[in-house]
């Protein structure tokens, strides 16, 4: 088993619609760089998006952090993201397609899990919550963590 | 690839009008503001203006998330309580893979591969084609 190495690659803020829009920019380039194809930057981006648009909307603003990561066969990105907001009481609740807590479609959560190849929530109601996604780029084995 | 000509900030997308259809060409980032405003803008031009049709051209769009999504769906339910019919043009491939995988399939929402094909579907609809000049009837 080779050591996953990790580079800080940017620490965001999330405090407003702007700051969503660069995010994707800055996921755009970062999944670019370590060479995602079109298709997977596309899934990328489009998670990242919804993900911090729940730190906006349900976390009320918070920051993402991004890691280049390197396991010594793939490079991959690591994203998490962060906000010291309410929290979530019912985690599989929320990751249910259909649930929502606020005007949305309620796909953002389930939907962004389906896009990346890891997904990991910690959340505890009053104490926030984190949700952190790693994309490898192709060619590499692809640890799925596939929870249903 | 980032950002796009035509909108830079990503803050307000012109509605522009072709013979009784409203076209709408989106570029690059779009702000959630900017796409809730576009939402107002489509359905004012259409009472307006009098338009029978939208068409949204999103062959510029990198991304579109659930929030963009139920936009373009609201914006198609919508357009048609104000008797017209809202078609969205040129998706790209990896969007639209992207959206099936998220879980947004739209399936009320018209679609077309690009705007010329969205522009013909919305002008035979209205029976408007032979008064559009420069365009010639084919049937």
């Amino acid at each position: 088993m080779t050591e996953t190495s990790g580079r800080l690659a940017a620490c965001l803020p999330i405090r407003s619609d702007m700051d969503l829009a660069w995010v994707r920019q800055h996921v755009r380039q970062a999944a670019a760089e370590i060479g995602f194809g079109l298709v997977e930057q596309t899934k990328l981006i489009t998670a990242a998006s919804e993900l911090a648009r729940n730190t906006l909307v349900h976390g009320g603003g918070g920051q993402v952090e991004s890691v280049v990561l390197d396991n010594g066969r793939a490079r991959g990105l690591r994203l998490t993201f962060t906000d010291a907001g309410p929290g979530i009481a019912d985690v599989e609740r929320a990751l249910t397609d259909g649930y929502t807590s606020g005007g949305g479609l309620g796909l953002g959560l389930g939907g962004a899990r389906r896009l990346v190849h890891e997904f990991s929530i910690d959340t505890r109601p009053g104490h926030g919550t984190c949700v952190t996604v790693v994309c490898w780029a192709a060619g590499a084995p692809r640890p799925r963590k596939e929870a249903r | 690839m980032t950002g796009g000509p035509g909108i830079p900030d990503g803050t307000h997308v012109p509605v522009l009008m072709l013979g009784d259809v409203l076209l709408v060409t989106l570029q690059g980032e779009l702000h959630d503001k900017a796409a809730e405003q576009l939402q107002q803008d489509i359905a004012a031009a259409i009472t307006d203006r009098s338009a029978r049709g939208v068409v949204i051209d999103v062959s510029g769009v990198e991304i579109v998330d659930s929030f963009l999504g139920r936009v373009f769906a609201e914006i198609a339910a919508s357009t048609r309580l104000l008797a017209a019919e809202t078609v969205v043009a040129g998706m790209r491939p990896a969007v639209a893979i992207t959206l099936v995988e998220l879980g947004l399939t739209l399936p009320g929402l018209r679609t077309a591969l690009d705007a010329d094909e969205a522009l013909r579907m919305l002008t035979r609809a209205s029976g408007y084609l032979s008064h559009v000049p420069g365009r010639r009837e084919n049937a």
